[in-house]
């Protein structure tokens, strides 16, 4: 299970002040913090906060920023692909773009960047109609752009499919969709891309009490049926500890007293 | 039509291992030896590397063993001194010698942590090749020698056995601070085994300096399920398992020579052939049985043996 460490993100206040101020400090704050907390990637996303046509600088400033404090590679998160390619000639470890839907002029422009920088590459199960409810109609985007990545020569680790998971509040009918597009890509092709999801999106605008629990009930669900990989909270320790416990229970790791510890060494 | 060779592709590859510091590296060896690095299963060379052979270390004790005449046939007058039975069996080829310290059993001879220190003094003087050192199985004794042990071997980087998941602590700690190199052993049990390298590991020994003894068995006595094991466990490593991917050591000359099929005398039992040779076959048979399944370093006793396994391994890595 790969986590990718979701909190650098300008949607945060405390990061969208820091990116609006130029402040590294709320940055490397989050990025130590998600790497004690189990995170394997660190993913960021500027968001809404940074100007367009200051989106570039604002990339490079990130990756500087958070390479100063952490080792761990980065997902570089956004719809801007001229941010994501200043980003990318800055990181010191292969990086991952974030990401690029089933439309063609999309796709190659990503996955000529991403084979000229090493780089991996998320492949969402949408096109510029939108995100289809049907598991048929997201894999068949899965499968243009498995195809596409393998045209370029992208590894099939290196490219993680997402399904695209949305809040169960107003959109409950795409859980077990998604869980149905996992199990058909990881069938659909040999080898088989990564699978990845947006986990949190699950649970957005459901009461506090509750983002927790559905997070982590659909994280093992979710694994269950596929999943590689997830954009997720690093800092709820029960959520990390789920991730560790399908490793184990799904067979893809040797049990050991300690294996939740063995999951958080870096 | 050609046929398209199918080759795996794996994560990550078996932890390399050096026993034993030449004067450079603080010790007094003229050569170490390296184990492990093996990034396929065994030697399956067109799919992956196994950069370094399996090593054979050939057992010495401190005191005259109790072994069958099969065996102590071939060594001649040498068992009262371990520094000229560690010089033989240099002679016979081992790349190691596997100094045992029975004598320091409370039960026999209960000799002192500083004796059995003394014993490694003089092998390390009489030989040149790396060490391993093992106590005499009472774990109150043991930690008491192999603290005198490693402090006489500082700098030599000894392997030094054993830790278990019940007395890890301080064989590990003497390793730290002699910077010597620990063997992990368990009771074939591949989730124990990977607990116990996360038990020493925490303590702060790198995992470059733990060799795994998931304890095997001779030929006939469940070689089966130990070759199972350390399948396992190499497929762990493979699969980037960093707490399964360390070297492993197989004490197949005692586990082969405890077996009745290599001691029952030729008039005991007529219908299995010479004792002699059944001696040499069954360890060299549980030493090849090992060595399919990826064992870097063998224990062996047997010096007729210990030449077949090594025209084993030698036809193993010939690529």
């Amino acid at each position: 299970m790969i986590i990718f460490g979701e909190r650098i993100n300008g949607m945060y206040t405390d990061i969208g002040d820091a990116l609006r101020a130029k402040d590294p400090k709320p940055l490397q704050y989050w990025a130590t913090k998600q790497e004690e907390g189990g995170a394997h990637y660190l993913d960021l996303n500027s968001g809404p906060a940074i100007p367009k046509e200051e989106r570039a600088e604002a990339y490079e400033w990130m990756v500087k920023v958070v390479q100063e404090v952490s080792e761990l590679p980065l997902v570089l998160d956004s719809t801007n692909y001229d941010a994501i390619e200043a980003g990318l000639k800055l990181c010191k470890r292969p990086a991952i773009i974030n990401s690029v839907d089933a439309e063609p002029d999309k796709m190659e422009r990503v996955f000529t960047m991403a084979m000229e920088h090493n780089a991996g590459v998320v492949g969402l199960c949408m096109n510029k109609k939108g995100i289809p409810l049907d598991h048929d109609l997201r894999v068949a985007f899965a499968m243009e752009i498995v195809a596409t990545a393998d045209a370029y020569g992208l590894p099939m680790e290196d490219l993680y499919i997402d399904p695209l998971i949305l809040p169960v509040n107003v959109a409950q009918d795409h859980a077990l969709q998604v869980l149905e597009t996992l199990r058909l890509v990881k069938t659909l092709s040999n080898p088989a891309p990564r699978t990845v999801l947006g986990l949190t999106n699950v649970s957005q605008k459901s009461p506090a009490n509750i983002t927790n629990l559905l997070n982590r009930t659909f994280l093992a669900m979710a694994v269950s049926a596929g999943l590689d990989a997830a954009i997720m909270n690093a800092n709820d320790d029960e959520l990390v500890d789920i991730a560790a416990s399908t490793e184990i229970l799904l067979g893809h790791k040797i049990y050991a007293d300690s294996y939740l510890k063995v999951f958080r060494a870096r | 039509m050609s046929v398209i060779i199918v080759k795996e592709k794996y994560a990550s590859k078996v932890g390399e291992v050096v026993l034993g510091a030449t004067s450079d590296q603080g010790g007094t060896r003229t050569s170490t030896v390296t184990v492990g690095g093996d990034s396929t299963l065994p030697y399956l060379h067109f799919e992956g590397k196994m950069p370094n052979r399996p090593a054979i270390a050939m057992e010495v004790n401190d005191i005259p063993p109790t072994w069958s005449e099969a065996l102590t046939k071939h060594y001649g007058d040498v068992f009262n001194s371990p520094a000229a039975w560690a010089k033989k069996c240099v002679e016979f080829g081992a790349d190691l010698i596997y100094l045992k310290l029975d004598g320091a059993d409370p039960e026999g001879l209960n000799r002192s942590p500083e004796d059995c220190a003394r014993v490694l003094k003089e092998v390390l003087g009489a030989v040149g090749v790396p060490i391993i050192v093992e106590g005499c199985g009472d774990i109150a004794k043991d930690n008491e020698v192999m603290a005198a042990v490693a402090e006489a071997g500082a700098g030599e980087n000894l392997l030094l056995g054993v830790a278990e998941q019940d007395n890890y602590k301080s064989l590990a700690a003497a390793a730290m601070v002699h910077k010597h190199t620990v063997i992990a052993r368990t009771p074939l049990d591949i989730n124990i085994c990977k607990q116990l390298n996360i038990l020493i590991n925490e303590m702060g020994l790198p995992l470059n300096k733990i060799v795994i003894d998931p304890t095997v068995a001779g030929l006939g006595f469940g070689i089966e399920y130990v070759y199972s094991i350390m399948e396992r466990a190499r497929l762990g490593a493979l699969g980037n398992d960093k707490m399964l991917a360390m070297p492993i050591v197989c004490n197949v000359g005692f586990e082969a020579n405890r077996s009745k099929e290599a001691n029952m005398s030729n008039a005991d039992a007529p219908q299995w052939g010479d004792l002699d040779e059944r001696n040499i076959m069954w360890e060299a048979v549980s030493a090849s049985t090992c060595l399919q399944v990826g064992a870097a370093i063998l224990l062996m006793r047997n010096p007729i043996a210990v030449s077949l396994t090594k025209k084993n391994i030698d036809e193993l890595m010939s690529v």
